[in-house]
């Protein structure tokens, strides 16, 4: 069933089209791994979703919301999509337990007694349960990115964004944030994930979207997309990454 | 050289100083209100395009462009000839606070701006309003950052409000500078006098500053920047 459409949706920053009409469906538990060359549009395409970048054209329905509307009121479409920051993001005045339970008073209007609840339940899902009273700059860098997926955890998103959740982390911190959206995308969460983790794309998405130059190159399976791409660029891309990381892509 | 410092001026000095710190009070109490609402004006009504920017720009640049000076005896000897009369201390209230509006405006401004731009966009994508986000996450953070330019401004103030004496305070109603000119119109102890109420403002001054540095460290978000005394 389908959760999310976008259809046709161009972004210009300046002279430069960063989106150049870009059209995808995601289905309900789906998780779909978008990689591609850095500057392509495949954070632009994230924020667009929740138009915490205003689309120049296009329309984006979340099932069947048409999110782009102006009558839609985009704070509540907001709180239905979770987002993941490359950088977190997390709110640095506040402990990791009231990051997590911001959203839930404020937007959710949910009682204190019970939004703390919910958060420290949202804290021990991701393992930090016993970090609940640590600031974010008393927490590493994977920690920190952890909180900020329990914080999006705790609005009951009926999908989340990732973008390149895992970019501005130590490689030995990688694996413990990969570890927790693994679990996530098992466990039937849908996922759009922008993201250079090869591994995990191959071993988690259900398809794979190619982005390059603002427009979805090709797309497909993760077995199939990987062992014999249909375009050329996909194959220089793929091979290019592999050259890097080895060829499991870390 | 013959020094005379006589303990009956102690009254009349505790009066105005009294009446100094009051006048700082309220003027940096309202100033803050004002100048942070001028502040995210400034920063949040949408830049060069609105009128509310402009209105907040013309009037900072225009207070913070005139000497506090101009500002009180316009007010006060001016205002009157189109009808509006305001006491002195009134006057050197309302001088006060508009000009020191205008200055905390920019220190507020420069504070929210200071809050990293990915602050805001994570609280939106809660699906916070703009103004929740301001009030939760974005003004909690600029209010800390706030307070080192604005002690300064505090201090300012203080020694500023010396010059409401120049408006017409009577003997009841006279700030710490006023109460030394009655006494050494009276004395003709000039320069004791001077010494005495300088040291006043002296003692003032470091004790509101050893003040907002205890407040400093209170609200320090732990982790975050250095503590004193580490390199």
């Amino acid at each position: 069933m389908t959760l999310l459409t976008v259809e046709d949706v161009h972004k210009r920053y300046g002279r430069e089209e960063v989106l150049k009409g870009v059209s995808l469906t995601l289905n309900r538990g789906e998780t779909k791994v978008v990689i591609g060359p850095s500057g392509t549009g495949k954070s632009t395409l994230l924020r667009c979703v929740n138009r915490l970048t205003e689309p120049d054209s296009g329309r984006i329905w979340l099932e069947n919301v048409e999110v782009t509307s102006a009558k839609t009121d985009i704070n509540h479409i907001r709180a239905q999509i979770g987002f993941v920051f490359q950088d977190f993001n997390l709110f640095t005045h506040l402990t990791a337990l009231d990051n997590v339970r911001l959203g839930l008073v404020s937007v959710k209007k949910l009682p204190k007694k019970e939004a703390t609840d919910r958060a420290m339940a949202e804290l021990e899902r991701v393992g930090l349960r016993h970090k609940a009273k640590a600031y974010p700059a008393q927490l590493s860098g994977g920690q920190q990115q952890r909180v900020s997926i329990a914080r999006a955890l705790a609005m009951d998103p009926k999908l989340i964004l990732f973008d390149e959740p895992t970019s501005a982390l130590d490689p030995e911190l990688i694996g413990e944030v990969l570890a927790v959206m693994i679990r996530l995308a098992e466990e039937g969460m849908t996922m759009i994930v922008v993201t250079h983790e090869m591994g995990f794309a191959r071993s988690v998405a259900d398809e794979i979207v190619f982005m390059e130059g603002g427009v979805i190159v090709e797309h497909g399976p993760p077995d199939r997309l990987f062992r014999s791409p249909e375009k050329p660029r996909t194959a220089e891309f793929l091979r290019r990454i592999s050259e890097l990381y080895g060829q499991e892509g870390r | 050289m013959n020094l005379v410092f006589d303990w009956a001026w102690l009254p009349r000095l505790s009066q105005g100083l009294v009446l100094t710190l009051e006048l700082t009070a309220l003027c940096m109490g309202l100033g803050a209100v004002f100048g942070a609402l001028l502040g995210l004006v400034r920063v949040y009504s949408g830049g060069k395009f609105s009128p509310l920017y402009w209105l907040a720009s013309g009037y900072v640049h225009f207070f913070r462009g005139t000497p506090l000076l101009v500002q009180l005896l316009t007010i006060y000897f001016g205002l009157p000839t189109v009808g509006i009369a305001l006491s002195p201390f009134w006057a050197g209230l309302v001088a006060m606070t508009l000009n020191t509006a205008a200055y905390q405006a920019e220190y507020f401004r420069g504070a929210i701006q200071s809050v990293k731009a990915g602050q805001m966009m994570a609280a939106r994508s809660l699906g916070m309003t703009r103004v929740q986000a301001i009030r939760h996450v974005i003004l909690p953070q600029a209010l800390r950052l706030v307070i080192p330019p604005w002690s300064n401004e505090l201090i300012y103030m203080l020694k500023y409000s010396s010059i409401v004496s120049l408006t017409r305070l009577d003997a009841g109603t006279m700030d710490l500078f006023g109460a030394g000119r009655w006494i050494q119109s009276r004395t003709f102890r000039y320069f004791e006098v001077y010494i005495i109420v300088a040291l006043f403002y002296l003692a003032l001054v470091l004790i509101l500053t050893l003040v907002l540095r205890w407040v400093e460290g209170r609200v320090r978000i732990p982790g975050l920047g250095t503590p004193r005394r580490s390199v």
